[in-house]
């Protein structure tokens, strides 16, 4: 089963394998560094349960739910 | 000596500091805020630097240079269209892997690069131990250590940039390889391309007449140009298609992504990312040494407490309502002061010179036009303090943060909040701040709905408004409550423009949520500064205008002439140019409450929100002089007081102007610069037939729900 960034709970980690998704929206979390291989961890979800905060590589990034479902996990 | 011009231009992450260096490097005065892509407009500055006159540009803030956003495609048409001699790429020291990846893509572009390691001393705090000229060495470029915010390292960025330019330093220039399959792919293609000069099938097919590609395009390497193609960026193959022979190449890479995509076990463009990215690591392990990290950081516990699931929202309405209180209860005494200092300009005036048309002028149209606008300077220097400090902080991403959720339901963005949020200041910079916006859409409906974000101009109006006609201890609420109303109307219109006007996709919620910052007193000063100062020019220059047009309106025609029947000024009123027009349009505003004079403020009012209050005070002061003979001193309660005499209005009528204030058309800055922005004139022309309508409707439910509920009257 497919497991993405938009299930992991606040506190959980994971690897991304790949990044479904096109157009703009990819390419900007490709940009910063959400390439295949990298590590993150959730770090919490919005007061109004969306956006989702996550850490990666020492910096903090947010997106919505929608955009973490395009990120697969390892 | 002779001195040499130099251009150079600063690249960067947004919240790199890129902004602070460019302060610190030519003095320029420019707002400096932590919000991701604060920077969007073109900063140019200069400095000297020994015998060189240096140009510096400061580019917008961007993670890569992708065709994807307006801002990396500005950064990028500046560096290939206007050539500066030396880019400098501020990077964030305690972040360097993201911040590498646009240097990577400078490089690749064949610029000559300086690199600046910025907020070193973050780094070093965070044990992160960077070995410079090993980094130098591995990419090519000189590198320079320096801390932004205290003013240290700027000359030896400068220093870094001459010696650059002059050719010293021993610069390797050194270059980043793909992997194999693409690497193979790329020099076929370069095997096949004669670039700059004649193609090469035209050279073997012995063609007499070369097609020189002439375009900017052709200037740049090579290799730049297909990894973009490659990358299937369109702006680069529109281009290239309008130059001879572009069509081949373009038609050659997507042979060649056809076999690579046969070959990789990814998408090209996510492995072309992501080579880079292997690439800085391989860097970042050889010149940096990481210390223990992965503690909790400041930041973190910070954002544990303000972005907490429970605590979250309350603590961002706290920080709103905060920002109001402080704007309208700290700026009062600073009122009245100025207040008294005006009218006691205008008592000296009107006691020193004899009467006559000119005193009119100056006491009535000038200094009480005026005197009227900077009285409410004290609110709009204490809002924007507040709006400083939630930019200077980091905490206006979290806003964003916090209310996505909300504005994405109404079609809209986070990032759209914070134009919203500065249009509580001033609807012109609000305009500029929607250059964030990716997406056109979302960029488009914030800009049409953002003045219904009630703006420090029409704060006067509420000023005088609540203190006239309402008890002190209501005054806040009822503040309170238009601003609430302009934030459901916009809510409402955001949604409604978004279903019909401009559907669509909605943009990416991708932000970065930067390091709290301590905001320097300088950066604070200077954004107040510039607020205040914007403000007063608009007071200087079109409200004066205004205020002198006003009182030219109300003074003629003159009907000095004749007879005992002009005697009363209420008739002189009634018959004056603004009379008339106000009566003209009465009957529109009749179904609202307001009278003839009513109108005319409002009609006066789209010059600039504030006239409304200056145009109100000039009538009533005009009123005054027939009625009242003697004033007592003034204060703002007692220009207010004069008010409530004279106007007549009910406490119901007074909000309904409020309301109607808040809603109907933005001002002619707003309005300009909303054609600018969008670069036409439907929107603007659109904007204003949409407030008004909107706003008469409002008015009237609000005037006849009071009237029916006898509440106000």
């Amino acid at each position: 089963m497919k497991r993405t960034l938009k299930e992991l709970s606040p506190g959980e980690r994971g690897r991304i394998k790949t990044i479904t998704g096109n157009g703009s929206i990819r390419r900007r979390i490709v940009d910063m560094g959400l390439v295949p291989g990298t590590d993150l961890i959730m770090e919490r979800y919005a007061p109004l349960g969306d956006p989702v905060e996550i850490k990666s590589q020492g910096f903090h990034l947010s997106l919505r739910k929608e955009e973490a479902d395009t990120i697969i996990l390892e | 000596m002779k001195t040499k011009n130099l251009v150079i231009a600063l690249a960067g992450n947004p919240n790199a500091g890129k902004t602070t260096i460019f302060n610190a490097m030519t003095g320029a005065r420019q707002h400096v805020g932590n919000y991701p892509g604060v920077t969007v407009e073109r900063k140019e500055g200069r400095v000297k630097y020994k015998d060189y006159d240096i140009t510096v540009i400061d580019l917008p803030g961007t993670y890569g240079l992708s065709a994807y956003s307006p801002d990396e495609v500005v950064a990028r048409q500046v560096i290939i269209e206007e050539k500066p001699d030396i880019v400098v790429n501020i990077l964030d020291a305690s972040n360097l892997e993201r911040n590498l990846y646009l240097t990577l893509q400078l490089k690749e572009l064949g610029v000559p690069l300086v690199l600046a390691l910025n907020m070193a001393d973050v780094a070093e705090k965070n044990a992160v131990k960077i070995n410079y000229s090993l980094l130098a060495q591995l990419l090519g470029a000189p590198v320079v250590r320096c801390v932004g915010n205290k003013n240290e390292g700027i000359s030896d960025i400068l220093e870094a940039v001459v010696n650059r330019y002059r050719g010293q330093g021993n610069i390797k220039e050194r270059q980043m390889r793909y992997g194999q399959a693409i690497e193979a792919e790329l020099s076929l293609l370069q095997e096949k391309i004669n670039w700059g000069g004649a193609p090469a099938q035209e050279i073997a097919a012995g063609a007499e007449t070369y097609s020189s590609l002439a375009s900017p395009l052709t200037s740049l390497p090579l290799r730049w140009v297909l990894v973009k193609l490659l990358e299937n960026d369109q702006e680069v193959s529109r281009q290239l298609a309008a130059v001879q022979d572009g069509q081949a190449i373009i038609d050659g890479v997507a042979q060649s992504q056809q076999r690579l995509k046969g070959i990789l076990d990814m998408e090209l463009e996510i492995a072309l990312v992501e080579d880079r990215y292997a690439f800085i690591r391989g860097i970042c392990r050889e010149a940096c040494e990481r210390g223990a990290l992965d503690r909790v950081s400041v930041t973190e516990k910070i954002d544990n407490i303000l972005l907490n699931r429970v605590l979250g929202l309350p603590i961002f309405l706290g920080m709103m309502w905060l920002l109001f209180q402080l704007t309208f209860t700290l700026g009062a005494p600073f009122m009245d002061w100025i207040d008294v200092g005006v009218s006691s300009l205008g008592d000296w005036v009107n006691a020193n010179m004899a009467d006559g048309m000119l005193r009119s002028l100056l006491v009535d149209g000038i200094i009480g036009g005026v005197g009227g606008v900077i009285v409410f300077l004290p609110n709009i220097i204490l809002l924007f303090l507040g709006i400083a400090l939630l930019e200077d902080t980091g905490y206006m991403a979290r806003a964003a943060f916090v209310m996505d959720r909300v504005m994405h339901k109404v079609g809209l963005h986070g990032k759209s909040f914070v134009p919203m949020l500065i249009g509580f200041g001033c609807g012109v910079p609000a305009l500029m701040a929607t250059r964030s916006l990716e997406n056109p859409r979302d960029r488009l409906t914030t800009m049409l709905v953002t003045p219904l974000m009630s703006c420090g101009a029409r704060l006067p109006v509420y000023s005088l408004l609540i203190a006239a006609f309402f008890p002190a201890y209501l005054g806040g609420n009822i503040l309170f409550s238009i601003y609430i109303l302009g934030i459901l109307l916009a809510i409402l219109m955001a949604k409604v423009f978004r279903a019909w006007l401009l559907p669509g996709e909605a943009e990416p919620f991708v932000m970065e949520l930067p390091t709290y910052q301590m905001p320097t007193l300088k950066s604070i000063l200077i954004h107040m500064w510039e607020r205040a100062w914007l403000y007063l020019k608009k007071a200087g220059t079109i409200i004066l205008a205004i205020s002198i047009l006003m009182w030219g309106l109300l003074t003629f025609p003159t009907v000095d002439n004749q007879g005992a029947e002009w005697e009363n000024a209420t008739v002189q009123l009634e018959n004056s140019y603004a009379g008339q027009i106000g009566k003209a349009i009465e009957p529109v505003f009749r179904p609202l409450g307001f009278d003839w004079k009513t109108s005319v403020a409002l009609l006066a009012g789209f010059g600039a929100k504030e006239v409304v209050v200056s145009t109100l005070g000039t009538l009533y002061s005009i009123e005054d002089e027939e009625g009242l003979a003697e004033e007592t001193e003034e204060t703002v309660s007692g220009f207010a007081e004069r008010a409530r005499n004279q106007s007549g209005y009910t406490p119901l009528v007074a909000y309904v102007l409020m309301v109607f204030t808040l809603i109907y058309v933005p001002c002619m800055a707003f309005i300009a610069v909303l054609k600018r922005e969008s670069n036409s004139w439907k929107w603007p022309f659109f904007t204003i037939g949409y407030t008004l309508v909107l706003a008469w409707v409002v008015s009237f439910i609000v005037y006849r729900g009071g009237l029916f509920l006898g509440i106000g009257i």
